[in-house]
C-alpha cells in the first residue's frame, strides 16, 4: 500500500528539529533513514500527521571517539559500521555486528539511532547498546537528559524517549585493549531479524577474566542483559567448561517468547548456541 | 493533496515535477517522471525489486520518498546502456541467462552495478551476502550470480577466494 497523506519539513539544524518536535510532536513523526518507519506507513500501522525529517541536517551526521566514548550521531548510517570506525575491539565488534542488519541497500539508509529509537526486539543495535552500557543523548527544547542504555529500553518498541525530544546522539564506552568482544545471532534466511542473538564483552587479564557482560536479543520485549551469566565468567580462565556453564545460566535467565518461528524451549536452546559463539568468537580475536 | 514542486536529478537528466510528499522515490520515478524501469514488487522493502542508485549508494526506493532525493544524484536501470549497447553487466545477464519473468531485473542490475563499480574487489563471499539482498522468483538465482561473477571477472574486479 502507500503512505497517507503527512506535512512534509526537512530543518536543516538541531534546533529547527526540535522546535518542530516541540509543536508537532505529539501528532508527527521523526524520519531518519525510513527502513522502519516508511514501511509502517506503507501498511498504514502509521499515520502520522507531520514527518520531520532529519536527513539534511548535517550537525547530526558525525562518528568521533571523544575521551572514553564514541559519539554517534543521529545521521550515521549503518553501512558506516562496516569498516571498523575506531581501532580496537569496539570498532571490530560493531564491523561485526552490523553485516547482520538486514541488507546492503537498507544499511545505506537506516540509522544507529533509528534503530535505537525504533527498538525492535531483535535489533542488534539495541543488544548491543545495552551490552555495552552505552548512553543516549534524548534532546528537546527544553535541553539534554542523558539516559543510560538501561533505562532506555522498557518494552516492545517503546523508550524513554519522549513525544517533543530528539535522539541526538549514542555513546558507546571506548572499550580498551584488555577487552574482548563476540556476536552471534541465528536466523533462518540471510539478513531476516534474529531468532536469538547475544553479544559479549570480556575484560581479560594475564589469562583470567576480570570483567564480563552477556547481552541477549530477540529473545523478549527487550534486549536483556544475562548478568548472571556473566558473573559466572569472572575470575575463570577462558574455556569451554565455562563456556558452556555460562551458556547453561543465560538460557534459563528469561521468560522466552512465544511465536510462530519458535517455541520457549526452542528460543532456550537457540541462547545456549549463540552465547557460546560468541564467547568463543571474542577469544578467538 | 498538497504538491510540492522539486527537480530530480536521474541519469544525469532533469526533471522538474510536482509530488506530494507522501509518494515514494519508486512512485516519483514511474508517474511523475515516466521512468517505468524501476519495478515496485513488495512496497515495504524486501523484495529490492526497486533498487536504484542514490548518490552512489544502492537504496530501496520504495523506503525513501521522492521529495527526499531532491539535489541528489539518482541514477536507474534506465540508465545503464549507451544507447543500443548494453553495459558489460547486462549483457552478462543477457549471455549467462540471468533473468526470465525480468521483473526482478532492474534491482538486480543496479544493486550488482553499485558493487562491481566498489573499490574494493570482489569475491564470492561478498557476492553472495550483496545479491542476498534481493528476491527473484524464477532464476533460482545460480545464474544471476554467474552474471554477476563473470562480469566482475571481465572488469578484472574478482578475486578467488582462500581456500578454506
Ligand atoms: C527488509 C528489512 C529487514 C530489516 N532487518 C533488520 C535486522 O535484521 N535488524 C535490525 O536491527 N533492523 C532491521 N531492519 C530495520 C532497519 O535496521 C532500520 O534501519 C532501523 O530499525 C530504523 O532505523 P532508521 O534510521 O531507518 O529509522 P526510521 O525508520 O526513520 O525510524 C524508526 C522509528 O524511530 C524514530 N526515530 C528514528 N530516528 C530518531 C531520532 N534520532 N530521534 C527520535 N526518534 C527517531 C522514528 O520516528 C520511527 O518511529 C530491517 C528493515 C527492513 C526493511
Ligand atoms: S518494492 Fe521496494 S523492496 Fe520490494
Ligand atoms: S526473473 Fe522473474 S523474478 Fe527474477
Amino acid at each position: 500500500m502507500k503512505p497517507a497523506a503527512f506535512d512534509y519539513h526537512a530543518p536543516l539544524t538541531p534546533e529547527a528539529a526540535l522546535a518542530l518536535l516541540a509543536t508537532h510532536g505529539e501528532d508527527g513523526k521523526v524520519l531518519a533513514g525510513g527502513q522502519s518507519l516508511v514501511p509502517t506507513m506503507a501498511f498504514r500501522l502509521a499515520r502520522p500527521a507531520v514527518l520531520i525529517d532529519i536527513n539534511r541536517i548535517e550537525a547530526l551526521n558525525f562518528c568521533r571517539p571523544e575521551g572514553e566514548v564514541l559519539r554517534v550521531g543521529a545521521l550515521t548510517r549503518h553501512a558506516r559500521f562496516e569498516t571498523p570506525v575506531v581501532t580496537g575491539p569496539l570498532g571490530l565488534l560493531l564491523a561485526d555486528v552490523v553485516r547482520n542488519i538486514a541488507h546492503t541497500p537498507i544499511r545505506s539508509r537506516g540509522t544507529m539511532c533509528g534503530s535505537l529509537a525504533h527498538a525492535d526486539p531483535a535489533s542488534e543495535w539495541c543488544c548491543t547498546a545495552l551490552t555495552l552500557g552505552a548512553t543516549l543523548v534524548a534532546a528537546s527544547t527544553a535541553g539534554e537528559r542523558l539516559i543510560t542504555a538501561g533505562d532506555w529500553f522498557q518494552s516492545i518498541f517503546t523508550t524513554a524517549l519522549q513525544p517533543n525530544e530528539l535522539l541526538t546522539e549514542v555513546r558507546l564506552p571506548m572499550l580498551g585493549s584488555g577487552w574482548r568482544c563476540g556476536f552471534s545471532e541465528f536466523n533462518r534466511r540471510a539478513g531476516d531479524f534474529a531468532l536469538a542473538m547475544a553479544v559479549v564483552a570480556l575484560q581479560v587479564e594475564g589469562g583470567v577474566i576480570r570483567e564480563a557482560r552477556i547481552g541477549l536479543g530477540g529473545v523478549g520485549a527487550t534486549p536483556i542483559l544475562a548478568a548472571e551469566a556473566a558473573a559466572l565468567l569472572v575470575g575463570q580462565s577462558p574455556g569451554e567448561v565455562v563456556w558452556s556453564e555460562a551458556a547453561e545460566r543465560a538460557a534459563t535467565c528469561f521468560e522466552p517468547t512465544e511465536d510462530i518461528n519458535a517455541t520457549p524451549e526452542y528460543r532456550r536452546d537457540l541462547v545456549r548456541a549463540v552465547v557460546k559463539r560468541a564467547l568463543r568468537k571474542a577469544v578467538a580475536t | 493533496m498538497t504538491t510540492q514542486r522539486i527537480t530530480l536529478t536521474v541519469n544525469g537528466m532533469t526533471h522538474a515535477i510536482e509530488v506530494e510528499p507522501r509518494r515514494t522515490l519508486a512512485d516519483t520515478l514511474r508517474d511523475q517522471c515516466g521512468l517505468t524501469g524501476t519495478h515496485l514488487g513488495c512496497e515495504h522493502g524486501v523484495c529490492g525489486a526497486c533498487t536504484v542508485i542514490v548518490d552512489n549508494q544502492p537504496v530501496r526506493s520504495c523506503l525513501m520518498f521522492g521529495i527526499q532525493a531532491e539535489g541528489r544524484s539518482i541514477r536507474t536501470v534506465e540508465g545503464l546502456a549507451d544507447g543500443a549497447t548494453l553495459s558489460p553487466l547486462q549483457q552478462s545477464f543477457w549471455d549467462h541467462h540471468g533473468l526470465q519473468c525480468g521483473f526482478c531485473t532492474p534491482g538486480f542490475l543496479m544493486l550488482a552495478t553499485w558493487l562491481l563499480e566498489r573499490e574494493t574487489p570482489i569475491d564470492e563471499a561478498e557476492l553472495r551476502h550483496v545479491l542476498s539482498s534481493n528476491l527473484c522468483r524464477c532464476t533460482g538465482y545460480q545464474n544471476i550470480l554467474k552474471a554477476v561473477r563473470e562480469a566482475a571477472k571481465g572488469l578484472g574486479k574478482w578475486v578467488e577466494s582462500a581456500p578454506a
